[in-house]
């Protein structure tokens, strides 16, 4: 009613020939085929129980170990006949109900006025009436002071709720923030107390002499291996590094970073500075270090500055020296914090491409 | 309370009046026996009690139009009852827990490894629980399906423009569950806490992390401290398993109460009209043909569990914080996210002791963000520009309404060439292209393919309208051709039937604004107050593809013309 | 030219080199003298004989007559035995014409000209040798070895070739090869030498133990490890989107028009 001004206000241009009479099925006007689209849905129905049954006895009767190899299919026997059995059978249910809502149901389509869904305007009328009346009768109007107590009250009985939510986690406060994001393992080596750098997953400590130019090796610090559980996981997502070699002719190690590096092997972190992926995907000729999840690109070669993809800042470089014996170690922490950006991250110490 | 009476016709005081009513009627109408015998009875103890008689009434011989884009939303609403049943199963066994464990089930390729309990307890039900592999599968193939039957089913609504008034509040819900639905998937991959969904949670810490003001906070709020946490995985269980399917599970009601109150939307054609609805009554056609397209879909979700592996954490191995693979990729639907986050150039602003990192952001929160808005939004951004004030019960065809057509294409293709952003790496190694030219490419496709899209679309709209326009006037080509006595060649038409006529012209595309008339043509006045100049000439812009139908005098008139390049037979058909 | 006649060329190799030679002498006569005085060593086995014949005619045009390097390919010396036999035993090398990256095919020599052309890029200068048979063979590893050459591939190699083996993308058209139905001696030297982007994993840090572990574990992942059914292609969430897609909802869509679709008519 009211504003819904409809099209058929507008006459038509052409007249509404009506719903099309309604034509009898093939089916319907043969007895023959009406009997054969039963005995179909009829067959559907049966195979359907029949597949049920089986996909049962499958169940219990076909070993879970079996493995089906052709070609790039590659299951597992059980789940395969488990599953296209019972999958059969349901689907057999549906095409039969759908065969007899299709072929013998009555397919006569009818017509079923529609109700504007908006009130009649003596409906309207009479609710708002009811509603003043309840409003006269609550008070409201005139207990002002009633109601303002009554939302402050609604206003706050919630909060003590909410605040149980405050300590869903730590608060990162800078205090927090410099026990946990900001610092790795590494901060616990000192040039007296130096942590030795061991290859991951073997533990075994890394000798500069074991690396060859062109290598690769992804490593630890050794003091990982004391922790467990939850703290093991958090120190692994910040301590985790690459050592490369290069050819010292073929990079360019800045004034700064001389002391970084033992002979041409640099470390750096392998947490990426967009997201915080592990990234190991590096190309020893053109020293260029992907990102496999975002397709950031480092170059190690280079102070470990971005020359694509999404990521901003350049991975941090890890300060290493070699020990008495030969093995790779670590003095201090990295300059910065590791990982992906946070807001309040001090972004301005980072390595720069031109930075001396 | 009363025991159910023995005789039928016993009125009880208490039932509500309709069952009285209906009691007296059923008499007096020759039912079959065995609804006298069975049925009567157990629907007058129902009905005594519950008053189902009035609710049958009319839900029964409700009528619902057939068309086969009117069972998309069908497909996502089995897929979520088939993600339900699996999913009740998966709880049975799976231990949504972080603590450290050390394999010792059947699998090879884990032995004495430690791992999570939530991802061993995962590889247990995929290699040990029998039927367990198949339930997880299903389980995942269906939340897939979800997410995508969704996707179509508002695709087919946006471009048949069934959101407009009355359905606002049915759209604005079924974004909602769209929402709800990525997020669930989101949750549910994270919890086997493999080193795929690790690398998303990773991602998603990044995610939060960039929120300025507030990130860091977020990421220790929601990882129990720093990533990954302790707590993760048991807290999106919670998220996953009762949080999201209960909103989904309120606005999945919601949505279909409404949707049969305001009764579904149709196609025009003969007979079917603004005021009516045309199709097969619920009870028994429409009932029978929802449940066979329910155990169709289930059944189909069965042999894909069966046949077709999906997501083989066994494969993956526990999370580890310093492991990856290439080829890490979310679900598809986080895939056109993923892929604007892969384009993103690294921007990022350092003022002061803070960092702003609009390349994780922009692409991550505020594209997503924006995305749902503008969906949300729609509705009303079309009134905008239209001032349609109309009820809506017909549907546009696409080529309709060209400019909302062409906005729709517009934008999947956005998100089609984003896709192909988060799947750059497999594109790269299967097509032999170059990564870094694909993302390139992509950092300009994404803002000029849509736009040419645009217009290719708004011109095939108008096209297929022209043609409509030529049929109704000079009828449907007939394909032979003869020579008149000029010497010319004229291909033969035959007037379109009544009926495709009478469809071709049920619908009016609204008029445009204008400035000075705050009344529309039909001289209802417009609620929308006044029309800014701007909006008027986005108006104009919108509707400038219009094309308004023949008049009733210019059809007769076409009709009984002859000659004029487009002959037509003498109608004998009328 | 008096150098190559007179104290390098085997008998059988001589009308190849003379047309080799005419075409590169411009171009590598100058390179070939002080290297041919550094590599010059009396007594070669016949395996080493045979081996530089055939590296002379199939490799010098690139490489240099002497394995010193050319500007078409990198030099040859200190690169070992491992390295020839991985690439030429894989396809990569003769490149059939200069690329960015060697694709691997099958190859065109025996093993016995490879193992012969190996054995003569070895006295070039030290450099990783070919394992023994026993370094490449899995099948004595338990179980949890198996597991734990997982996790090193996992650490070391999937970042790049895929959890599975399936290959990676790499920066600029590059790629990481997929690893199925590489021989395990291949994937060992591939560690030990670095061929072309891929970074070295020398002895010292990925020990014999582990290489044969790593070996061992895609080995049985490739083929051995239980699957769910149609891999497609084993890439993960990319391809389970599409088959979502293409096969699901299209599908489906299928049966809906054939639900919603009316019968035939008597009409």
């Amino acid at each position: 009613m009211n504003t819904n001004a409809s099209t058929e206000l507008t006459p038509r241009p052409v007249d509404d020939p009506g719903v099309e009479p309604h034509v009898l099925s093939y089916r319907a006007s043969d007895p023959e085929v009406d009997k054969e689209a039963e005995r179909r849905v009829i067959a559907c129905f049966g195979l359907s129980a029949l597949f049920a049954l089986s996909s049962v006895v499958i169940y219990f009767a076909v070993p879970h170990t079996i493995a089906i190899r052709v070609g790039s299919f590659d299951g597992n026997l059980h789940n395969v006949l488990f599953g296209v059995t019972m999958g059969l059978g349901i689907l057999l249910i549906g095409l039969g109900v759908i065969m007899w809502a299709r072929n013998l149901m009555n397919d006569e389509e009818l017509t079923e006025e529609r109700h504007d869904p908006a009130s009649s305007e003596e409906t309207r009328t009479e609710v708002l009436v009811m509603l003043s009346d309840g409003v006269r009768d609550s008070g409201v109007a005139r207990r002002r002071f009633l109601m303002g107590s009554l939302g402050g009250a609604l206003g706050l009985f919630a909060l003590p709720l909410i605040v149980t939510l405050a300590d869903m986690g730590p608060w990162p406060t800078k205090r927090v923030r410099q026990q946990t994001i900001e610092r790795t393992l590494f901060a616990e080596a000192t040039p007296q107390k130096p942590i030795r750098l061991v290859n991951d997953v073997s533990w075994k400590p890394l000798r500069a002499a074991d690396l060859e130019i062109g290598q690769l090796v992804n490593a630890q610090p050794e003091n990982l291996r004391e922790l467990h559980d939850v703290e093991y996981q958090q120190a692994k997502a910040k301590s985790s590094i690459i050592l490369v070699r290069m050819d010292p002719d073929s990079i360019k190690i800045p004034e700064s970073r001389r002391d970084w590096q033992v002979s041409g092997i640099l470390c750096y972190s392998k947490i990426c500075t967009h997201v915080g992926c592990p990234i190991t995907l590096w190309e020893q000729q053109t020293h260029h270090l992907l990102c496999p999840c975002h397709q950031s690109t480092f170059d190690l070669g280079n102070s470990g500055n971005v020359v694509f993809g999404p990521a901003a800042r350049s991975l941090p470089q890890l300060k290493i020296g070699v020990d008495g014996e030969g093995y790779l170690i670590a003095t201090q922490d990295f300059t910065v914090p590791v990982g992906p950006s946070y807001f309040e991250r001090d972004s301005r110490n980072d390595f720069k491409e031109g930075d001396a | 309370m009363a025991k159910p009476a023995p005789v039928a016709d016993t009125r009880d005081p208490g039932s509500a009046t309709t069952t009285s009513k209906r009691a007296v009627s059923a008499r007096d109408i020759d039912l079959p026996p065995v609804m006298v015998k069975q049925g009567g009875p157990l629907a007058k103890w129902a009905d005594d009690r519950l008053g189902v008689g009035g609710l049958s009434k009319f839900l029964m011989r409700k009528i619902f139009p057939d068309h086969w884009s009117f069972l998309l939303g069908e497909i996502a609403l089995w897929s979520f009852i088939v993600l339900l049943i699996t999913g009740v199963f998966l709880t049975i066994w799976f231990k949504p827990s972080m603590a450290e464990v050390e394999y010792v089930g059947s699998y090879q390729l884990m032995k004495g490894m430690m791992m999570s309990q939530a991802f061993a307890s995962t590889i247990d039900i995929s290699m040990d629980i029998r039927g367990g592999l198949l339930l997880r599968q299903m389980h995942h193939w269906a939340a897939l399906l979800f997410v995508a039957a969704m996707f179509t089913h508002a695709a087919r609504i946006f471009f048949t423009g069934a959101f407009r008034k009355p359905r606002e509040i049915n759209w604005l819900i079924g974004v909602g569950l769209l929402f709800l639905g990525t997020m669930a998937g989101f949750s549910g991959y994270s919890l086997p806490d493999d080193l795929l969904s690790g690398t998303g949670l990773r991602f998603a810490d990044g995610l939060m992390r960039s929120i300025p003001l507030i990130g860091t906070w977020a990421e220790f709020f929601v990882f129990n401290g720093q990533f990954p946490g302790d707590l993760i995985v048991s807290r999106l269980y919670m998220v996953h398993i009762l949080l999201i399917p209960g909103l989904i599970l309120g606005l999945i009601a919601a949505h279909m109460v409404i949707m049969v109150y305001q009764k579904h939307t149709q196609f025009p054609g003969p007979g079917r009209t603004e005021h009516n609805v045309v199709g097969y009554p619920l009870f028994p056609v429409y009932i029978a043909k929802m449940t066979g397209f329910f155990f169709i879909v289930f059944g189909t979700i069965t042999l894909f569990g069966a046949l077709v592996s999906i997501n083989p954490v066994w494969t993956y191995g526990p999370y580890n914080p310093s492991q990856v693979t290439a080829g890490s990729q979310p679900d598809w639907y986080m895939g056109w996210v993923e892929g604007a986050v892969r384009i993103m150039p690294g921007w990022e602003s350092h003022w002061g002791h803070t960092t702003w990192s609009w390349n994780v952001f922009v692409p991550g929160v505020i594209l997503l963000g924006a995305f749902f808005t503008l969906m949300a939004l729609w509705p009303w951004i079309e009134h905008w520009f239209t001032g349609d004030e109309r009820n809506h019960n017909l549907l546009d065809r696409p080529q309709d309404n060209p400019t909302r057509t062409a906005f729709g294409v517009a934008i999947i293709t956005f998100m089609l060439l984003l896709q192909f952003g988060g799947a750059n790496d497999i594109i790269a190694t299967h097509f032999k292209l170059s990564l870094n030219a694909i993302s390139w490419f992509l950092r300009f496709a994404i803002f000029v393919v849509p736009v040419i899209a645009f217009w290719v679309t708004k011109r095939i709209c108008l096209g297929l309208k022209k043609g409509d326009q030529e049929r109704l006037l000079h009828g449907s080509p007939t394909g032979e051709v003869h020579r008149d006595a000029n010497g010319a060649y004229i291909e033969d038409h035959v007037p379109i039937s009544h009926e495709e006529a009478f469809a071709l012209t049920a619908i009016d595309a609204p008029e445009p604004l204008t400035v000075a008339a705050q009344a529309d043509a039909h001289g209802v006045r417009r609620t929308d107050g006044d029309v800014s100049a701007m909006r008027a000439r986005a108006s104009h812009w919108w509707s400038e593809s219009n094309i308004p139908h023949p008049t009733r005098e210019e059809l007769e008139e076409a009709h009984s013309h002859h000659g004029d390049g487009h002959e037509i037979e003498p109608a004998d058909k009328h | 030219m008096k150098y190559l006649s007179t104290r390098r060329r085997h008998p059988a190799a001589k009308p190849l080199i003379l047309v080799l030679a005419l075409f590169l002498v411009g171009a590598v006569y100058a390179l070939v003298i002080p290297s041919s005085q550094v590599s010059a060593a009396p007594g070669l086995s016949q395996q080493v004989q045979e081996g530089k014949a055939l590296f002379q005619v199939s490799c010098s045009s690139c490489h240099g007559l002497n394995g010193e390097g050319t500007s078409q390919g990198p030099s040859l010396v200190g690169v070992g035995a491992a390295s020839v036999d991985f690439q030429m035993g894989t396809g990569r090398m003769p490149m059939a014409r200069p690329g960015q990256q060697a694709p691997r095919k099958d190859s065109e020599f025996s093993p016995e000209e490879i193992s012969a052309i190996s054995s003569y890029v070895a006295t070039l200068g030290p450099g990783p040798g070919i394992p023994a048979a026993s370094v490449v063979d899995p099948s004595k590893l338990t179980d949890e070895e198996l597991a734990r050459g997982g996790d090193l591939f996992k650490t070391n190699c999937s970042a790049c070739h895929n959890v599975s083996g399936q290959g990676g993308a790499l920066p600029n058209g590059k790629y990481a090869p997929p690893l199925t139905g590489v021989q395990p001696v291949h994937i060992y030297e591939a560690m030990r030498i670095g061929p072309q982007q891929m970074p070295v994993f020398s002895k010292n840090v990925i020990t014999d133990e582990d290489a044969t572990q790593i070996i061992g574990y895609l080995e049985t992942v490739q083929n051995r490890n239980p699957g769910g059914g149609l891999s497609l292609g084993n890439l993960g969430p990319v391809t389970e989107g599409l088959w979502a897609w293409v096969v699901g909802i299209g599908g489906l869509v299928v049966i809906a028009t054939w639900i919603a679709s009316k019968g035939a008519r008597s009409k």
